[in-house]
């Protein structure tokens, strides 16, 4: 017999979005009511297998009584709540987030970001070309992953993975604060002098492309990666017995990445070492 | 949690800092639980791990005996405390007052501030470069608001050895800001806090009445001076009617939100949870706030007895005293007087004889504006980085180590020992309706008499500035400090109260008034307004981490720039200022756009 986990039951809660009566399980946020009645807002440090860091306020609406606006993301929906989340108010200070984030970091693989850009009409261009950015170099310091901190937007994602979230290692932070703020591992050392156990978690949340696996690095600087050519496959680890989910992703015959199911119950989207980066005997044709 | 350190091992010294601290370590395996029967294995480390609020104390500690926090000094710290390195890094680089890299172990901070700047700061930072250069043995860093407002312009020498020597030269010129820094012990004894009271001694001060009166180190005096009178009359009231009290006083909260703090208070006691803490912030960084450290230094067993009311009105059995880090004098006075009251039973287990136990416990910021956000301030305690949390839930629910938490203001607690020496109505009866008691007023700038002054809530913005003598050629006065706003000179009729001023569209913010005459150049005010707030920015959130560096480029191109030629840039202000007042996490980056805002609107800067 399947025995299908329920979860405890949750009461109902009633507020308005957008003018329309919305109800939602108590605890659920205003973003996942959004999402709920099909409507687009924009997130970026949101994810959907960690607890909301609402860093980057690309999510902001409006409620009523509120002196500033709210993350969506992270908001727990009250009972008689108004929300509106398309007002001059929120567009404006989501084209300006979007603005200052663009203007400030590489967002060329940000997905689905310059799709907003063009519907908020942000123009990231407007500070000038003196406008400060991070401009860092790529840090590839080792065979698995490379870090390019020009695409961070400090959306604190991977610290959580490999934090008390998901791994454990606790091998990155965040460094510094300000606009000097960074993600770091202890004393800015090269990634194989720190606590990191390349389980890869941090890729797999991050938003943007700043973490990305070497095979997928190389590829992108060759001019040889394309998604479009790529297909999916989701299968079983063959290394243990915990049994995790893997997708493999397929370009030209030949594995380029491997990541995770978020939905598995068992992984949710992690991995080990082994399970993301140990794929290359499957290729060795010898 | 496996935690991975690497080889780098302290040197002598930097482990006695730490140990001086911690207590040597019981055995290699410190933190961790061993069975007689297998010797081999150590599991968990989580009794070490409680003691994460010790991070902030340990990094002090290295720091304060070095100068500087080696890769060494670090790991070590960690492994006592069973902290990832990472974590700790990150704590670390956080504050302005700790650094990761060798420097001397003399550091002369100069004040560069508003009241600094507009009294000479920029040539006194030049002059003192020029002095102490390479091989001096002393480094020169120019600081944000050391709170020395009344003496501007301002320098703090901070000696690391064992103990740390500190000296402070206000008002500095050269000579004087480099004896500081070469010859911390030689350095000439700072005035009394009194001197920065114009009005010590004068009759009907509430607040100040025993500023430059007692001598702030002994209990004795502050008893005969009417001290614990106001705990008395609270064991008498019991919790519920002190709150009583202090909500018919119509108290509002002084650190600059205004809130009630009777309605606070009540919050908190009723909360379930348990234990409830007290946070007492007096981290106070705002540029031209000066008073809570006049108050510390010059009445500081007032403090701890208004701690001990909050604590037993609240039902919280510990006080954090949240110190800024700039202030060696003020943390002398209340360390010392924090140990005069425990010696004497006024703090400890059975205070007075009354059952209730209640002690304080003293920690020292580093050099962070944020930290002066209540949730900034928790996570700053509790060994993380000074970010702001995002509320609700808030404070009062869940605050310091996760439990019921009420925070107030130093100043704010000061007065609550005449709301309940005077009672409730006698308190209210004082200032205006909805803005009850006496107010402490921080006067700097273009005037003959800085300091810290005290007036009744409805005193005009021009009474203050008659009292402490503004001299002539006023251009602009800054209401609230770096995070409120400028007013003109015809605004003097503004009466001092929440509502007054807030209906004026400026904001009282936690007390400044600084006044501004011509000679000052205005963008270059502003330029320094934003140039705080880029430093200081925590970088959690977007619209205040880059929008703050934003704020500031636009500003430098505005420098030389009017009317037709700014309108681009001023706009693009607005835009961005709206933005961080809407969207930020915190206070910081819904406030930093404040002060441009009004001298664009109100003095019409660059028209």
């Amino acid at each position: 017999m399947t025995v299908t986990p329920l979860g405890i039951p949750r009461r109902l809660l009633e507020f308005t979005l957008d003018g329309e009566a919305a109800r939602v399980p108590e605890g659920a946020t205003i973003l996942d009511a959004c999402r709920a009645a099909g409507k687009d807002v924009p997130t970026l440090c949101e994810g959907d297998t960690l607890r909301p860091k609402n860093a980057c306020r690309v999510c902001v609406v409006e409620v009523e009584g509120a002196r500033t606006l709210v993350p969506a993301c992270s908001r727990r929906a009250e009972p008689g709540m108004v929300v509106r989340t398309d007002t001059e108010r929120a567009r404006h200070s989501r084209r300006i987030v979007l603005e200052l984030l663009a203007s400030s970091v590489d967002l060329s693989t940000t997905p689905r970001v310059a799709e907003w850009i063009k519907e908020y009409e942000a123009k990231p261009d407007r500070f000038g070309p003196d406008a400060a950015r991070l401009n860092e170099t790529p840090k590839i310091d080792n065979d698995l992953y490379v870090r390019d901190y020009a695409k961070c937007i400090l959306c604190y994602k991977c610290v959580d993975a490999c934090g008390d979230q998901w791994q454990n290692s606790f091998a990155i932070s965040v460094t510094g604060r300000g606009f000097d703020a960074r993600i770091a591992v202890e004393h800015d050392a090269p990634l194989t002098d720190s606590a990191c156990v390349y389980c890869g978690n941090c890729i797999e949340v991050c938003p943007t492309g700043a973490l990305s696996p070497r095979s997928e690095f190389d590829r992108r600087a060759a001019g040889t990666w394309d998604e479009s050519a790529q297909t999916r496959t989701t299968t079983v680890c063959a290394y243990c017995g915990v049994g995790c989910g893997l997708t493999l992703h397929v370009q030209d015959n030949e594995i380029v990445k491997v990541t995770s199911p978020h939905d598995n119950p068992v992984t949710h989207g992690n991995l080990c070492i082994k399970g993301r980066f140990g794929y290359q005997h499957v290729q060795n044709r010898g | 949690m496996d935690l991975r350190f690497g080889d780098s091992k302290p040197t002598d010294e930097e482990r006695a800092a730490v140990d001086a601290l911690l207590g040597p370590a019981e055995s290699a395996w410190e933190g961790a639980d061993r069975t007689d029967a297998d010797l081999r294995w150590a599991r968990g480390g989580r009794a070490a791990r409680d003691r994460r609020d010790l991070l902030l104390p340990g990094l002090h500690a290295i720091n304060d005996r070095i100068g500087w926090i080696s890769e060494g000094a670090l790991d070590h710290l960690c492994r006592r405390l069973t902290v990832p390195p990472a974590e700790a890094y990150g704590v670390a680089t956080f504050y302005a007052m700790f650094s990761m890299r060798p420097r001397p172990a003399t550091v002369l901070h100069v004040c560069t501030d508003l009241a600094c700047a507009a009294a000479g700061a920029g040539d006194l930072c030049a002059g003192v470069e020029s002095r102490l250069g390479p091989g001096s043995g002393v480094a020169v860093e120019r600081s944000p608001c050391l709170g020395l407002c009344e003496r501007a312009p301002a320098a703090l020498a901070i000696r690391a050895g064992d103990p740390v020597r500190t000296a402070v030269s206000a008002p500095a010129d050269v000579e004087a800001a480099v004896v500081a820094g070469t010859a911390p012990d030689a350095a000439p004894e700072e005035p009394p806090a009194a001197s920065a009271v114009p009005q010590a001694g004068q009759d009907g001060l509430v607040l100040l009445q025993r500023v430059g009166v007692v001598d702030p180190s002994s209990l004795d005096d502050y008893r005969a001076h009417g001290g614990y009178t106001a705990l008395r009359r609270a064991f008498a009231l019991g919790p519920a009617g002190v709150i009583r009290e202090v909500t018919d006083s119509g108290l509002l909260g002084r650190g600059g939100a205004a809130f009630p703090t009777g309605r606070k208070w009540q919050a908190t006691a009723s909360q379930p949870d348990r234990p409830h803490h007290l946070v007492c912030n007096a981290d106070e960084s705002e540029p031209g706030t000066f008073k809570d450290r006049v108050l510390m230094e010059g009445d500081p067993y007032a403090l701890v007895e208004a701690m001990t009311i909050a604590g037993y009105a609240t039902g919280a059995h510990r006080g954090h005293l949240y110190l800024r880090g700039e202030y060696p004098r003020a943390l002398h006075r209340m360390r010392h007087a924090v140990e005069q009251a425990r010696a004497r039973g006024l703090l400890g287990d059975d205070v007075l004889g009354q059952g209730f136990a209640f002690d304080i416990e003293i920690r020292r910021g580093a050099g962070a504006y944020i930290c002066g956000e209540e949730t900034a301030l928790f996570n700053s305690i509790e060994g993380y980085r000074g970010e702001p949390r995002s509320k609700p839930p808030f404070p009062v629910e869940k605050g310091l180590f996760g439990k019921p938490t009420v925070e107030n203001n130093v100043e704010t607690l000061v007065n609550v020992l005449p709301v309940l020496t005077m009672g409730a109505p006698a308190y209210a009866a004082i200032g205006t309706g909805r803005s009850t008691g006496p107010k402490l007023f921080c006067v700097s700038g273009s005037v003959a008499r800085p300091g810290v002054y005290e007036l009744p809530f409805g005193a005009t913005l021009g009474e203050v500035l008659e009292l402490a003598g503004v001299r002539p050629g006023l251009r602009a006065v800054l209401l609230g400090g770096a995070a409120g706003g400028f007013v003109r000179p015809d605004e003097l009729d503004l009466p001092l109260t929440f509502e007054g001023t807030r209906e004026a569209g400026t904001t009282l913010g936690s007390g400044v008034v600084m006044a501004f005459d011509g000679t000052v150049p205005l963008p270059r005010l502003l330029l320094r307004i934003a140039e705080f707030f880029r430093d200081e920015s925590c970088g959690q959130c977007v619209p205040c981490r880059v929008g703050t560096v934003r704020q500031e480029e636009a500003l430098r191109r505005l420098a030389d720039r009017s009317g037709a030629a700014a309108a681009d840039d001023v706009a693009l202000l607005r835009d961005v200022g709206r933005a961080m007042r809407d969207a930020s996490i915190c206070g910081l980056g819904q406030t930093a756009w404040n002060a441009v805002e009004s001298a664009i609107d109100r003095l019409g800067a660059y028209e």
